[in-house]
């Protein structure tokens, strides 16, 4: 009996023992009616080969294992971004228990936002009675200072109008005259969460800019030093926001962040519960108008935001996730570019303990092959940090990504000779990179707690820095960005490294060599 | 402090009285329908259930896709599932569920990856079916050794008019009558991932049962043949349920549908009987089998040893003597473990008290469990339960039990903070809001990524996850030393 009191196995341990084993076995043999051992071998060494991988890169219609999620998902990360927010998804109720769920496996947090519950009827007639309804509900349980509305796909194949049904609520009286409602249609047949990001986000600037959906005036712009910050969809929002911020105070530089749920995902446990905190306030978001200028950290997370923020006469700069020395140092440029104000001696001296810290492990990166994954703009600036520290980002894929990013990442990839050998793969899923890492290995693989089905099966050490990392906890709650963040990038990598050199050494008998003890 | 019977449920229709206050007049008079306080000897909870969520109360349910591809099908390992419709459905749903399975991934087994039509706006104006067909195609192409195909609908394949049927047919007869199965769950369908699992159970009647004969002509029966239905094998509940079955002399023929095999669904119709864990999402097929080829059906629990032992007796007394003996022998093989696991834990947990909310079986199941490590659950209710399941739920609670039914997100916190329960069990959406209460906390849907929980070995796990969550030094050191 495997089992005991004062040894209580897990499952991991549990099924190994001899009555399980036998069990597994005997279920296999007996009423399965599987392939044979040899056959799946067969098949196995196949799903490895060139052959393989031809077929598998010539799909046109299924997708496996895809690197991206709908947008809708972004919506509400925008809309938790937003002090005392509540996002409101109008469609099906399954979607909204997903994003929850989804978030609070992330974050570790909990994440709240309610659905108008379509159903059938709905499908029928429309959706306007479930929003009307579930505002009413929604603002009488939570009093939220705004109810920001997105769509999942059940209302947007319906054609809802969320114009015409808001403005139906307010008439209803099921929601005050004056509160805030932006909304944002979002498909999730189009694009993907940095879409649903971006619509989102959008949606409230819209609304607070130009007159509330026709119910006041719109605001006149009056110019001001003030700078924008909008960092898009991130995994490590917790960490970079406060770290974002503190970089503005080191040069003394009046901001704005646009979207900030770095507090709402990151609350304490004291007893009580904060279903709001922190975010962007309504004030803040009216004043950003006035802003001098605004810095999209992530473009793709922001196109249409930030097309309509310059067309509002703000200078925009569009970044793409900068990273490590040479992003930061980007990052840090334009902003002082834009404020007059000089990069802070502090920052000055954080580049100087990263570039340290690179130059005492950069004998271990050199040259090592990579493989990443994720949204487009992060894997800009991952590939960029990468050629920086000498390594050489051999697969580059994206799901979300398109030619025209693709053309990026080859810029960064012909600008460094380490770029050389290497590749971008647009438009792809985690299915395709499965062949790409048995016909061309890499040494790491970069990316989120899905890649670790990749990291078993093709044997190459995963990197978890990209949205969402379910598996490993609380990795979120450190920056990303900056001197500091990129020092965090740097052990991560780092720490990979040595557990898998420790690894491949640490067979008695045969590598006792090798195994270090000081490296 | 120990409230009476009569002392509690006085405070349980406060509480119930106190957050219908915050809906509008029109929202509290639907909910006070599913909210009560149980009173011993009725027949049922004085609930209604299965009833539409209210719009904007986060509604903790989910929809009909997340009841057939999340919970009946997804977890038949040899088939490639599709989730068919846009990305996000099958991205929120994989491999979260935890149900585990032997196989090589991605060669014969896919229980862990998501495969997805990844609908894009051509899809929804012209029509999904000639990218299904591709889709369908190519899974041919790249699994050549899977069993079958299973089309999970998204809302918007029921909304635009596909018709994925014709194409399962036709992909069927193309593929020399390999089973492809169109599924109608539609999140939109129904009130809950209820309908999900009644659609998903009606799906395997007519296109795997009806398409089942003669295909394992190699299959020996014995008198001793049942099946294990509505066990999804989370954590590994069916491994550590089936072996005490296999113990007792019986043979277990199939496993629905936690590491579950096509030829093990379409050889269950051969099964002398059926042994159904989570009545709620499969109770339907159960009622079919019985019809349809005459299998008796029998409900059990094993969570925690009385209910275990109950069970196995009651199992066992469908069969012959053999099986009897081998039922008690099986029960006194275990009763060391069982002893040993509740002296050591039930000192620890005595008088302890749980708030529950979750899904299927688990609001009433477990509650024997708790009971076996002398705590005493004081409130419970279903995410997506019917009038049978609150029926069933009276032989399990205690007079005075305060009911839930679809609990709102703000009426579940309250309840909380007035009743406070020493632990509360429901889901990941749940866990984190009470843990910042302080109020220790298991997922109860995933076994908080544990388990099994299923069986004495499974006992032994669950007594030590109540132990670890509610006596953990963390909940002692909420308040900062220098706050009075």
């Amino acid at each position: 009996m495997p089992q005991s009191a004062d040894k209580i196995l897990d499952h991991e341990k549990l099924f190994r023992e001899p009555e399980y084993a036998a069990l597994l076995e005997k279920k296999k043999q007996d009423f399965e009616f599987g392939h044979t051992a040899a056959k799946v071998q067969q098949v196995c060494d196949w799903t490895k080969s060139r052959e393989y991988q031809d077929k598998n890169f010539a799909r046109e219609a299924l997708t496996i294992n895809p690197a991206k999620a709908c947008q809708p998902l972004g919506a509400v990360f925008a809309s938790i971004g937003f002090q005392k927010t509540l996002p409101f998804v109008h469609g099906s109720q399954g979607c909204v228990a997903y994003y929850r769920s989804h978030f609070s496996r992330h974050f570790k947090e909990p994440t709240s936002a309610v659905s108008s519950s379509m159903t059938e009827d709905a499908a029928v007639f429309g959706g306007l009675n479930n929003l009307v309804d579930g505002m009413a509900n929604a603002y009488s349980l939570y009093q939220p200072e705004m109810i920001a509305v997105s769509t999942t796909c059940m209302a947007e194949v319906i054609g809802d109008d969320l114009d015409s049904f808001i403005k139906g609520a307010r008439e209803k009286g099921s929601i005050p005259k004056e509160l805030d409602v932006p909304f944002a249609h979002t498909p999730a047949f189009v694009g993907s969460h940095v879409t649903g990001y971006d619509n989102a986000l959008k949606s409230v600037l819209t609304y607070f800019w130009d007159g509330k959906a026709n119910a006041v005036p719109a605001l006149e712009r009056v110019p001001n030093q003030s700078i924008n910050f909008i960092g898009g969809f991130d995994g490590f929002v917790v960490g970079n926001i406060p770290e974002v911020r503190r970089m503005f105070a080191s040069m003394g530089v009046e901001h704005t962040i646009l979207c900030d749920p770095s507090d709402a995902w990151n609350t304490p446990t004291d007893g009580q519960f904060r279903m709001f905190d922190g975010g962007t306030s309504k004030a803040e978001v009216e004043n950003a108008l006035n802003a001098k200028a605004t810095v999209v950290f992530q473009e793709h997370s922001a196109e249409k935001t930030g097309k309509y923020i310059a067309g509002k006469g703000q200078e925009v700069v569009f970044l793409n996730h900068p990273m490590g020395v040479g992003g930061t140092d980007q990052f840090l440029m334009e902003v002082s570019r834009l404020t007059g104000k000089p990069v802070s001696k502090e920052l000055e001296l954080e580049r100087g303990r990263l570039l340290d810290a690179i130059g005492d492990s950069q004998a271990y990166l050199h040259g090592k092959k990579f493989a990443l994954y994720g949204d487009p703009d992060f894997l800009l600036g991952m590939t960029a940090f990468l050629l920086e520290l000498g390594c050489e980002p051999v697969h580059v894929l994206s799901t979300n990504g398109d030619k025209d990013w693709a053309v990026k990442v080859q810029a960064l990839f012909d600008a460094s000779p380490f770029g050389k050998d290497c590749k971008v793969y647009p438009k792809r899923d985690l299915w395709h990179l499965r062949s790409l890492l048995f016909t061309e290995p890499v040494d790491f693989l970069i990316g989120n707690s899905y890649g670790k089905y990749l990291e078993r099966d093709c044997g190459v050490p995963l990197i978890r820095l990209v949205f969402p990392v379910t598996d490993r906890h609380h990795h979120h709650r450190f920056p990303t960005w900056g001197y500091a963040g990129g020092l965090r990038v740097l052990v991560s990598i780092l720490d990979e490294y040595f557990e898998a050199l420790d690894l491949n050494t640490g067979d008695v008998g045969k590598t006792d060599y090798s195994f270090d003890l000081v490296r | 402090m120990s409230l009476t019977v009569e002392e509690a449920k006085k405070r349980n229709q406060e509480v119930i009285g106190e957050v219908l206050l915050a809906y509008p007049e029109k929202t509290a008079k639907k909910r006070v329908k599913h909210l009560s306080v149980f009173d011993e000897g009725k027949t049922d909870c004085g609930v209604k259930s299965n009833i539409k969520s209210i719009p904007g109360v986060m509604t903790i349910r989910g929809c009909a896709y997340a009841g057939s591809k999340g919970v009946v099908w997804g977890p038949i390992k040899d088939m490639v599932h599709i989730s068919h419709g846009p990305v996000g459905c099958g991205q929120y749903s994989w491999g979260s569920r935890r149900n585990y399975y032997a196989g090589r991934t991605g060669v014969d087994s896919f229980g862990t990856m998501q495969f997805t039509s990844d609908f894009q706006e051509k899809d929804i104006v012209f029509g999904g079916d000639k990218k299904l067909e591709k889709v369908m195609d190519e899974i041919q192409t790249l699994f050549p050794l899977n069993k079958g195909i299973s089309v999970q609908s998204e809302c918007p394949i029921g909304l635009i008019g596909d018709d994925i049927e014709a194409v399962s047919k036709k992909k069927t007869k193309q593929f020399d009558g390999h089973t492809i199965v169109p599924v109608r769950c539609e999140g939109f369908r129904g009130v809950s991932q209820s309908l999900g699992h009644h659609i998903a159970n009606d799906a395997i009647r007519e296109w795997v049962f009806d398409k089942a004969d003669g295909k394992h002509p190699q299959f020996e029966g014995t008198p001793y043949d049942v099946a294990i239905i509505g066990d999804y094998n989370i954590g590994g509940d069916a491994w550590s349920s089936r072996i005490l079955l296999e113990e007792m002399g019986l043979r277990v023929i199939a496993q629905w549908s936690g590491d579950g095999t096509l030829a093990e669904m379409e050889n269950t119709p051969k099964a002398k009987l059926n042994l159904l864990h989570c009545y709620r999402s499969m109770n339907y097929i159960s009622r079919h089998m019985e019809e349809k080829f005459g299998i008796p059906w029998v409900e059990y629990n094993f969570f925690g040893p009385s209910r275990i032992e109950a069970s196995l007796r009651e199992i066992a007394s469908h069969f012959d003597d053999s099986i009897k003996q081998g039922a008690e022998r099986v029960i006194a093989k275990y009763r060391a473990l069982t002893d040993a696991v509740i002296a050591k834990y039930r000192p620890r947990l005595e008088g302890k008290s749980v708030m529950l909310f979750v899904g299927g079986l688990r609001p009433r199941h477990v509650i024997g469990a708790y009971e076996d490590l002398g705590m005493e659950v004081i409130g419970t209710g279903y995410e997506f339960g019917h009038g049978d399941d609150y029926q069933r739920t009276t032989h399990d609670i205690k007079d005075g039990t305060l009911i839930y039914d679809d609990v709102t997100g703000f009426e579940f916190e309250k309840f909380v903070e007035k009743l406070r329960p020493d632990m509360v069990g429901s889901g990941v959406k749940e866990k984190y809001v009470f843990q910042k209460m302080g109020v220790p906390f298991r997922q109860m849907h995933s076994w908080d990524y544990s388990g099994p929980y299923h069986g004495y070995d499974g006992f032994a796990i669950f007594a030590r996850d109540m132990d670890m969550a509610i006596n953990s030094p963390v909940w002692g050191l909420l308040k900062a030393p220098w706050k009075s």
